[in-house]
C-alpha cells in the first residue's frame, strides 16, 4: 500500500515539477510565427535551389510574408504556386515569363576538336583549370557535366555527344545550371523561343572552322535586312544578339546559316503551293518566291514550264513566300 | 576518486564499448541523421548536452526518491524504511528525458531555427533515443568491465555521459562523412540510402570491435 501511494506522489510531483519548468520555459522561449509562413512553405516546391534570391524555400516564406521578396519569385513553382502564394497573401501577383535553360554550343565530340586527352576529375570546373580545358574552341561546352551535377531537378542530362540536354518539362529555370557553368554559355531563355543561337565563339571565319564544324563564323548571314527584316538579330562582336519576340521573325535568318549554328525547334507547317496560279514571276531574272526562300531546295525554277516547284519536305514555314508572291500562289 | 576509473570509464564510453557501434543503442539517429555533416555534428551535440543532464538529474531523482538505501522518503513508512520504488525507473528516467527533449527543442527554436529544421523530426525523437535512457540506467547498473558493479557516484555517471555522448557524436560524424562520399558513387538503385547505410555501420561495428582488445 505505501509503495503505491508513495510512487504515485513521486511521480505526480515530478510530472507536475517538470510541467511548471517547461510552461515557464516556454513563455521565455516564445517564437512568434505568422501561420502565413507555414502554409506558403506547404505550397513551395521544396527544393531549395535559390532561385528565388532566397536562401532556401522556408526563408523565402519568410521573406513574402514580411514583405522583402515578391509572391511570384519562385520560377520552380511556376503561376500555379504564385498563385496560391497571392491568395495566401491577399495581394495581386503579376505574370512572370517561364523560362528555359539552354545550352549555347552544339560542338560535340563530332563536331569539335580537342586539344588534347583528358583524364583528370570528370567535371568541367576541374578542367577548366587544366590549360582552360581540352575543347580546342576556348568557348564551347566541355562536356563533363557541372550543370548535370547541380540541378535539382534532372532537368538536363548529359546526351551521346559529349553535350547537355535539356528536358523542356522537367526545367523550372531555376539558373543555377547558368551559375554552374564555368564558361557561362548557359544561359535562360524565354520558354516560348524555339529558336537559339549555339553558339559562344565570338571569332571569325577560319579561326572557328578550324576548331569546330558548327561554331558561328561572324558572317551576319543571319542577321542580314534581306533574312532579318525585323531586325531581332544584331551582330554584336562576332555572335548574332537575338531579340526574343517571335519564333517566326526570326526563322529565316536563322535557317540560312551557313555553319548551322542555330538550333531550331519550332515545327512549323509547311505553306500550301497553289502551281496554277503561278506566273514564273514573268519580267525578273528570277522568281520572288525563289529568291526569297531561306530553305535550300525548297522552291526552284523550272525553266521549261517557267513556273516555281515547291517541296514541301524542305519547307521550314516562314511563310516569307505567302508576302512575297505577287499572284499569292502560297497560303 | 581514482583519476584512473574516470579515464577508463571515458575510454570504455567512446571507443570500446561505443553505444552506438558496440552497444547498438541511438541507431535511429545514426541512420536517419547522418546524410550531412553539418546536421550531424547539430545531433551529436543536442545529444551530447541531453545525455549529460539526464545522467545528472535521473541519478539524483534515482538516488534520494527511488532507492531505498539512500532514499529521504523514509518518512513516508511507519518503520522509517523508505519503500523500493526502483521499478519505478524506467518511466521516472523518460519522464525527466522527455522534459529535457522538449525544453532543448524551445531553446533551439528560439536561439538556432537553422539547425532546428535541419534536425527535424529527429530532434523529439532524442526522447525516445535507447542511447540516452541507456545511458541512464546503465549509470545504475555498474559498468562491470571496468569493475565497478554497483551504481556509479554522480561524478562517474556524469562522465559516462558526457563520454557516450562523444563517443556517439564521432560515429555520426563519421557516418556522414562516409555518406557523403557515398552521394557521388554509382550504386544500384535498390541499394541506395538506408539499405547501404546499414551495410556500412555493420562494416563500422566490425572495425570497432578491434578496439576490445585494448586493455589499459
Amino acid at each position: 500500500m505505501i509503495t503505491v501511494v508513495s510512487s504515485v506522489m513521486i511521480l505526480g510531483v515530478i510530472g507536475i515539477f517538470f510541467g511548471a519548468c517547461l510552461a515557464y520555459a516556454s513563455k521565455i522561449f516564445y517564437v512568434q510565427l505568422d501561420p502565413r509562413v507555414e502554409k506558403i512553405a506547404d505550397t513551395l516546391p521544396g527544393a531549395n535551389c535559390g532561385a528565388c534570391g532566397a536562401a532556401g524555400c522556408f526563408s523565402y516564406a519568410e521573406g513574402v510574408v514580411a514583405g522583402t521578396f515578391p509572391p511570384n519569385a519562385c520560377t520552380p513553382g511556376g503561376k500555379d504556386v504564385a498563385a496560391i502564394i497571392g491568395e495566401i497573401m491577399g495581394c495581386a501577383v503579376e505574370e512572370v515569363t517561364p523560362m528555359l535553360a539552354v545550352v549555347h554550343c552544339k560542338g560535340g565530340r563530332k563536331e569539335a576538336r580537342q586539344k588534347f586527352e583528358y583524364m583528370g576529375v570528370q567535371d568541367c570546373k576541374a578542367a577548366m583549370l587544366l590549360a582552360g580545358g581540352n575543347k580546342a574552341c576556348e568557348y564551347g561546352c566541355l562536356g563533363f557535366g557541372s550543370c548535370v551535377a547541380v540541378c535539382p531537378f534532372q532537368a538536363i542530362e548529359m546526351g551521346d555527344n559529349g553535350l547537355p540536354v535539356v528536358y523542356p518539362e522537367l526545367c523550372t529555370g531555376c539558373g543555377l545550371c547558368v551559375k554552374a557553368c564555368p564558361r557561362h554559355i548557359i544561359s535562360l531563355i524565354p520558354q516560348t523561343q524555339k529558336i537559339y543561337l549555339a553558339c559562344a565563339n565570338p571569332e571569325k571565319g577560319k579561326a572557328v572552322k578550324g576548331v569546330c564544324e558548327v561554331g558561328c563564323i561572324s558572317c551576319g548571314i543571319c542577321a542580314n535586312k534581306n533574312n532579318n527584316p525585323s531586325g531581332d538579330i544584331v551582330m554584336e562582336g562576332g555572335l548574332p544578339r537575338i531579340d526574343y519576340h517571335d519564333n517566326l521573325r526570326i526563322l529565316p535568318g536563322a535557317t540560312r546559316c551557313p555553319s548551322d549554328s542555330f538550333v531550331i525547334e519550332v515545327d512549323y507547317p509547311p505553306v500550301t503551293y497553289d502551281a496554277d496560279k503561278c506566273d514564273g514571276c514573268e519580267g525578273k531574272p528570277k522568281p520572288l518566291c525563289v529568291k526569297i526562300c531561306p530553305s535550300k531546295g525548297c522552291l526552284t525554277f523550272d525553266a521549261e514550264q517557267k513556273k516555281a516547284v515547291y517541296d514541301s519536305g524542305k519547307c521550314v514555314g516562314c511563310e516569307l513566300c505567302i508576302s512575297e508572291c505577287p499572284v499569292v500562289a502560297f497560303k | 576518486m581514482d583519476i584512473k576509473i574516470i579515464f577508463l570509464i571515458i575510454i570504455y564510453s567512446i571507443l570500446i564499448q561505443n553505444f552506438v557501434l558496440s552497444r547498438f543503442l541511438g541507431l535511429c539517429p545514426f541512420f536517419g541523421c547522418s546524410q550531412k555533416l553539418s546536421s550531424a555534428v547539430g545531433m551529436g551535440l543536442a545529444v551530447i548536452f541531453v545525455m549529460v543532464l539526464a545522467s545528472s538529474i535521473t541519478w539524483i531523482l534515482y538516488t534520494y526518491l527511488l532507492d531505498p538505501a539512500t532514499s529521504v522518503m523514509g518518512f513516508l513508512a511507519t518503520d522509517g524504511v523508505a519503500p523500493d520504488l526502483t521499478f519505478l525507473r524506467t518511466i521516472a528516467f523518460i519522464l525527466v528525458i522527455a522534459s529535457l527533449v522538449q525544453f532543448i527543442e524551445m531553446f533551439l527554436q528560439k536561439k538556432v531555427p537553422p539547425l532546428y529544421r535541419a534536425l527535424g523530426i529527429f530532434l523529439p525523437l532524442i526522447t525516445t533515443n535507447c542511447a540516452v535512457l541507456g545511458v541512464a540506467v546503465l549509470n545504475i547498473d555498474g559498468f562491470s568491465a571496468i569493475g565497478l558493479d554497483g551504481k556509479l557516484t554522480f561524478l562517474q555517471s556524469l562522465v559516462q555521459g558526457f563520454a557516450g555522448g562523444v563517443g556517439f557524436l564521432m560515429v555520426l560524424v563519421l557516418m556522414a562523412g562516409l555518406r557523403e562520399k557515398l552521394e557521388l558513387e554509382t550504386i544500384p538503385e535498390s541499394m541506395k540510402g538506408i539499405p547501404v547505410a546499414f551495410i556500412m555501420g555493420g562494416l563500422m561495428a566490425i572495425a570497432f570491435m578491434g578496439f576490445s582488445g585494448l586493455s589499459i
